[in-house]
């Protein structure tokens, strides 16, 4: 076990520098550089700017540069926003995402465990069909349609919520998390159906009855623990998602995270903050994958055995 | 039935499932009049008639205008052109990598297959949809690349399934008489193991379809997509994001059909999925 974690961990660190590395050199190979944009600086003021922020340097100085400032957790200035460090804003934008994130991924594996668990149980009734239905339909709605439906409904036509904004006015986080929740409520919710399924037809489930355990205790302490394994090797890559999921609904919603943040950069060419995001958004999703991996490997008996 | 071979036993499996042969069904039309929007649409694309500007849905217009006074249904015929574009081309060169990875990896196997399959563990692990949009900003934002980017991200799922088959097929006898018969690399992966694998790989490729045109959408919808006048689902929905509080059908026509796309891929999927392999469908 702890083997395997310290190997995983080892094994990611070339891994983060090789992504660091092919994505500064890809920037690199970007046209135009980042000043030339809507108006034109005269020559000096281009290269004052340009020695400002060691531009003129040659691509294996700047690199050398970058990468032991990464090291230091420096991942330098951003190039439209003067004075302001893409750590900084990395800084201000994370808590907020990460709120987002915390709330949908709440709201899914509530919904989801408790609809995959039911629609298990009582499988082929209504309430398996009706859950699977919706957690298809859950699927098949892209987060980009599902948040302007929700702001469509909820927010101008019933105008029981607010349209936009993350902590100005009450309430104002319910249809982001919702959306954002949705859609992996529906995968976890056919993950955890799958996997009890699985689980409920095993021999220890049926020894577990036969013991005169109620109903409740077999698959509360007995079931879930190996039917849910899906969902959490699920989680990782969830994140990821998530991510992804984030630059949506922080744009839909005017949501002032880093996914929002790293839309604009994109469309700004901001390549110090493009760069510095990708580094940082990587790390963040091999961590959460090896997370999930382990929490996976550890509920799963029989790999514990092995390692 | 007097022919039991798999394809025919699964045809039959799949006529069988209603909810398959809907999406068929909603698939071949969708295909089709994408293919004939330049005769069966209504209006030109591009055609605006400014006096009239946003209406709603009526005889003229059937969905609607939007606010240059553009058919809403014909727009939504050309886009389904370039979404269903997206969705075929891109998904052909995930299988084209994929299959041909795993089929590497999984046929030569020891350290050819640890080295090539650690590769595709990685990859797993990494942020993707971030280097779509870093290589749409960097090499600015054009269908072929748009293609690539996509088919470069979607082939891992593929590689690790053929992976998977050609391992359980290449102790097979058949297998082996080929290789004492000399026959070469290339065509025992043409002519022995690729017919053999062919089920896996469609079930996984129509499957694939509707992850990528999720994709599309949510690059166009960010604006880092299909790019005007070319006009993809994504674009719709993103311009119909910008005026659904006066004009909602620019939203809702454009999202259902969507929707109803994705439904019927999935369906089709899911079908071709448990007819080709009965075990599966028994949960």
């Amino acid at each position: 076990m702890l083997a395997i974690f310290i190997k995983r961990i080892l094994f990611a660190i070339p891994v983060l520098l090789a992504v660091a590395s092919i994505t500064f050199f890809l920037i690199k190979m970007a046209p135009g550089g980042p000043f030339d944009a809507d108006r034109a600086v005269s020559p000096q003021v281009l290269k004052n700017l340009n020695e400002a922020y060691n531009l003129d340097a040659s691509n294996w100085e700047q690199y050398i540069d970058y990468m032991s400032g990464l090291l230091q957790g420096d991942l330098g200035p951003s190039f439209r926003f003067p004075g302001r460090s893409v750590t900084e804003m990395i800084g201000t934008g994370l808590p907020v995402t990460f709120e987002l994130a915390f709330y949908a991924i709440l709201i899914a594996l509530f919904m989801g465990v408790l609809s995959g668990v039911l629609a298990a149980l009582k499988r082929n009734t209504y309430l398996d069909f009706i859950p699977m239905a919706i957690a298809m339909i859950g699927i098949c709605v892209p987060t980009f349609l599902m948040g302007p439906l929700l702001v469509l409904i909820f927010g101008i036509n019933l105008e029981i919520l607010p349209v936009s904004g993350w902590g100005q006015l009450p309430g104002d986080k319910i249809l982001p998390s919702l959306t954002l929740g949705f859609a992996y409520a529906a995968y976890i919710a056919r993950l955890s159906r799958g996997g009890m399924l699985e689980v409920l037809n095993q021999d220890f489930i049926r020894t577990a009855r036969a013991k005169g355990l109620t109903e409740r205790m077999i698959v509360i302490k007995h079931a879930m623990q190996g039917g849910l394994i899906p969902v959490v090797s699920f989680l990782g890559p969830a994140i990821a998602g998530l991510l992804a999921g984030s630059f949506v609904v922080e744009t839909i919603f005017q949501i002032p995270g880093l996914g929002r943040f790293y839309v604009e950069a994109a469309f700004n060419r901001d390549y110090t903050m493009i760069l510095g995001t990708t580094i940082f958004f990587s790390a963040m999703i091999v961590f959460f994958n090896l997370m999930s991996d382990l929490a996976a490997l550890w509920l799963n008996p029989r790999s514990r055995d092995v390692s | 039935m007097n022919n039991n071979s798999l394809w025919s036993d699964a045809i039959y499996r799949l006529t069988r499932n209603k909810a398959a042969m809907f999406g068929a069904f909603i698939l071949i039309m969708l295909i089709i009049s994408a293919v004939l929007a330049p005769w069966i649409a209504p209006y030109s694309y591009s055609y605006q008639d400014l006096n009239l500007g946003a209406s709603p849905p009526s005889a003229e217009h059937l969905l609607g205008t939007d606010i240059l006074g553009r058919d809403l249904l014909s727009r939504i015929l050309y886009g389904a052109r370039i979404s269903l574009l997206v969705g075929f081309v891109a998904t052909g060169v995930a299988l084209i990598i994929g299959v041909s990875w795993g089929i590497i990896a999984g046929y030569f196997g020891g350290r050819v297959d640890s080295v090539m399959m650690r590769i595709v563990d990685v990859l797993y692990g990494l942020p993707f949809i971030i280097f779509i949009i870093l290589l749409m900003v960097i090499f600015g934002r054009n269908l072929w690349l748009l293609f690539g980017a996509i088919g470069a991200v979607e082939w891992l799922t593929m590689a690790r399934i053929v992976r998977g088959q050609v391992i359980g097929l290449k102790n097979q006898e058949f297998v082996m008489a080929a290789r004492a018969m000399g026959v070469s690399n290339l065509s025992m992966f043409r002519r022995h193991l690729l017919p053999n694998i062919l089920g896996p790989i469609a079930v996984y490729a129509t499957l694939t379809i509707p992850q990528v045109m999720l994709l599309e959408g949510f690059l166009s919808f960010l604006g880092l997509g299909i790019q005007p006048p070319m006009s993809s689902w994504g674009t719709l929905i993103k311009d119909g994001v910008e005026s659904m509080e006066e004009y909602s059908w620019l939203l809702i026509y454009p999202g259902i059909t969507f929707t109803i796309t994705l439904f019927a891929l999935n369906f089709f999927g899911d079908g071709l999925r448990d007819a080709l392999d009965p075990k599966t469908s028994e949960n």
